[in-house]
């Protein structure tokens, strides 16, 4: 019951005339930006964290939250109406939603997206207002060793198991972990990899990363491949959905939410996996099979829901142990060091009002989504139109203005090209993002509680050896190894089997 | 326990995907890639040796360790890496459609733009440096409506800074146009 009364204080915190106008903002921009084809909800948050550098940190994550589910929903849009998905979750949308609005059942489409984004949404804010702090009970009996271990899990994870090549998978993570280590050592001061330049010794910004990869990587991208057209923008019916929509879409909307939050929750789980796994699971619980490839409602209710609701999950690990599992979770976790304020179990006992709040302003959002979005989807449609250069030139402005305003360097420019450049390259050569964007944060963090457990020991290696926690975690890590070791043998024996047939 | 083992699932059926269509040709283009993560070894490398084996009683390993393990682990990544590439292994195509259509004279031009961004800013301020960035990068990337993207360039450059330098305090740079603004 203490949460639920902390959860009402944050909402008090938030129901003020001011407060309602920053969430109203963040979830406007946030949209607005989400809809904007290829910018994703992490690229959004990125671009749009400066907008919050002047704010109180209350203020701040209220915009935070605004954004954050503005930016998914603003991403449905794109996939729907123009076949392009902002981002990988958003791939299994396009399947079916793209179809509907072809046959001229975009408004259904959005609007079980708008509606399902609300349900999930709410569902997955409630299990996290109880799954948090059961969690942070988890978390405070854990020592430096345990959490060692989880952030090398997460390491490893998220460079293996998402994307479909472990050695680009570990490529991106070490070029995250290497940027990561730029800068003065917080333990001896001593400056690692700064090869003298001054500016480097506080080491390389994330927000300065993030966008640099995400945004300007991404205007490059573009620009390289010039692919001016502005792609045809499929007209908008009304926004309603029928009574037979209704009844087709809260199964999954249910469904999509209960496998959405669990995915999010754990590290490297992801909303691409249980966005997936929703669209499988109504197309075979469905009364209407023969509609899936043609635009059928399911396929578009059902891993909406599944998205949000993972997005609501990846609040959990982030919140209560400073574990980003996904982009968006990454920049915020940024974006909450750019406070002084370090996520973790101690920040429900040192921060738990500005926690709240957070969770708070997430539920507002979630509603302000809701009402604000469903009549204003024409008007987003309009954003689709903006043409390709005007776009692409506007990314590359918010993202300079976005990394000057960081530490108002200009060397910041400079290290941000770079990195888009990087960003470029890795476009081009198929490597995944994320790895690079996780290392870098958990690196270092890594580090830190590596050192921490190994001064415990006094240097002995078995220091990084704790509890029965840290055993089960290195077991999964040994696991996730040693798992195409596993896939090799059966293909092996699979060849075996046919020479032998043979 | 159960989750890495759902989690792993997919991977290896995606890899089993890739291994399935074959890729029409080696593409060769990625040994640049393991070039570079071999080149930033040596660097992670060199910069460790130079840092003293500094340990104390609070801190027993020191800042070394870290770097030679990324270092060495950088070598190994780009050994498998080139192993990879050299069997015809290649990254997922972001959004499945790469014709090796690649415009390196747009991508100098934006380079160029954003570096006289970087620049010009502190001595110019964000409203001119900005406007600048905008109206070149729409110009490179095809706007031909030159006035039009000027003065939207302008509209933004006002816009923002008296928004967020303004309005929010975001640190942006006036510039010559100090007092004026």
């Amino acid at each position: 019951m203490d949460n639920l009364n902390a959860l009402m204080d944050g909402f008090a915190a938030i129901l003020t005339p001011g407060n309602l106008l920053i969430a109203l903002i963040g979830v406007t921009i946030g949209t607005a930006v989400g809809v904007l084809p290829g910018l994703g909800t992490a690229m959004a948050v990125a671009l749009l964290l400066p907008v919050t550098y002047g704010m109180e940190p209350t203020q701040a994550f209220i915009m935070f939250g605004g954004i954050f589910y503005g930016g998914m929903y603003g991403g449905s849009t794109t996939s729907i109406l123009l076949n392009t998905p902002g981002q990988s979750s958003s791939v299994v949308t396009v399947l079916e939603g793209f179809k509907m609005a072809k046959n001229g059942r975009g408004g259904q489409a959005l609007a079980t997206a708008a509606i399902g984004s609300f349900v999930a949404g709410t569902i997955a804010t409630l299990a996290l207002v109880f799954v948090t702090p059961v969690t942070v009970q988890f978390a405070i009996t854990l020592g430096a060793p345990d959490y060692f271990a989880i952030m090398v899990l997460a390491l490893v994870a998220t460079a293996s198991v998402l994307g479909s090549s472990r050695v680009r998978g570990f490529a991106s993570l070490l070029v995250g972990l290497v940027i990561g280590t730029i800068g003065i050592d917080a333990v001896t001061g001593q400056q690692r990899l700064t090869y003298g330049v001054a500016e480097l010794a506080s080491g390389v910004d994330v927000i300065i990363v993030a966008v640099g990869i995400f945004a300007v990587g991404e205007a490059l991208w573009t620009a390289a491949r010039l692919k001016t057209d502005a792609g045809s923008v499929i007209p908008v019916g009304k926004v309603w959905m029928g009574k037979s929509d209704w009844k087709r879409s809260w199964g999954p909307w249910l469904r999509g939410s209960a496998l959405g939050f669990p995915f999010g929750a754990v590290p490297a789980g992801g909303a691409e996996l249980p966005t997936f796994l929703s669209y499988i699971t109504e197309r075979r619980f469905s009364k209407h099979k023969e509609e899936f490839g043609n635009g059928a409602i399911e396929g578009v209710a059902g891993p909406e829901a599944a998205n949000n609701a993972s997005a609501a999950g990846t609040m959990v690990p982030m919140l209560a142990l400073g574990l980003p599992v996904n982009a968006t979770a990454a920049v915020m976790l940024a974006a909450f060091q750019n406070y002084g304020i370090q996520p973790g179990p101690l920040l429900f006992e040192k921060q738990s009002a500005l926690v709240w709040t957070l969770i708070a302003s997430l539920f507002v959002g979630n509603l302000l989504l809701l009402v604000l979005n469903l009549p204003l989807i024409p008007v987003w449609v309009k954003l689709l139109r903006i043409p390709k250069p005007y776009l692409y030139a506007g990314i590359l402005f918010f993202a300079s203005m976005g990394a000057y305003a960081v530490n108002a360097q200009p060397f910041d420019l400079f290290l941000l090209l770079t990195l888009g450049l990087v960003g470029l390259a890795m476009r081009r050569f198929g490597l995944p993002v994320l790895p690079l964007i996780v290392g870098l944060i958990l690196g270092p963090m890594a580090e830190r509680q590596g050192r921490m457990s190994l001064q415990l020991s006094g240097g002995d290696l078995t220091g990084l050896i704790g509890g029965p926690t840290s055993w089960t975690i290195y077991a999964i890590i040994a696991l996730i190894a040693l798992w195409p070791l596993v896939g090799l043998i059966k293909r092996r024996a699979a060849r075996d089997r046919v020479a032998v047939a043979a | 326990m159960t989750v890495p083992d759902e989690a792993a699932a997919p991977s290896e059926r995606e890899g089993a995907v890739a291994t399935a269509e074959p890729p029409p040709r080696r593409d060769l283009a990625q040994l640049w890639v393991c070039g570079f993560l071999a080149v930033l070894g040596v660097l992670v490398i060199v910069d460790a040796s130079r840092l003293a084996g500094f340990t104390a009683s609070n801190d027993p390993i020191g800042p070394k360790p870290v770097p030679v393990i990324l270092g060495i682990l950088l070598f190994a990544v780009a050994a498998f890496y080139t192993l990879d590439v050299l069997r015809g292994g290649r990254g997922e195509a972001e959004n499945g459609e790469d014709d090796g259509n690649f415009d390196w004279r747009t991508i100098g031009l934006l380079c160029a733009v954003f570096i006289a961004n970087a620049l010009l800013i502190d001595w110019l301020g964000w409203v001119i440096s900005g406007s600048l960035l905008f109206w070149g990068a729409g110009v490179v990337l095809g706007s031909r409506r030159y006035l039009l993207t000027l003065a939207a360039a302008v509209a933004l450059g006002l816009a923002t800074f008296y928004g967020f330098a303004i309005g929010l305090g975001v640190g942006l740079p006036a510039g010559i146009l100090q007092g004026i603004l």
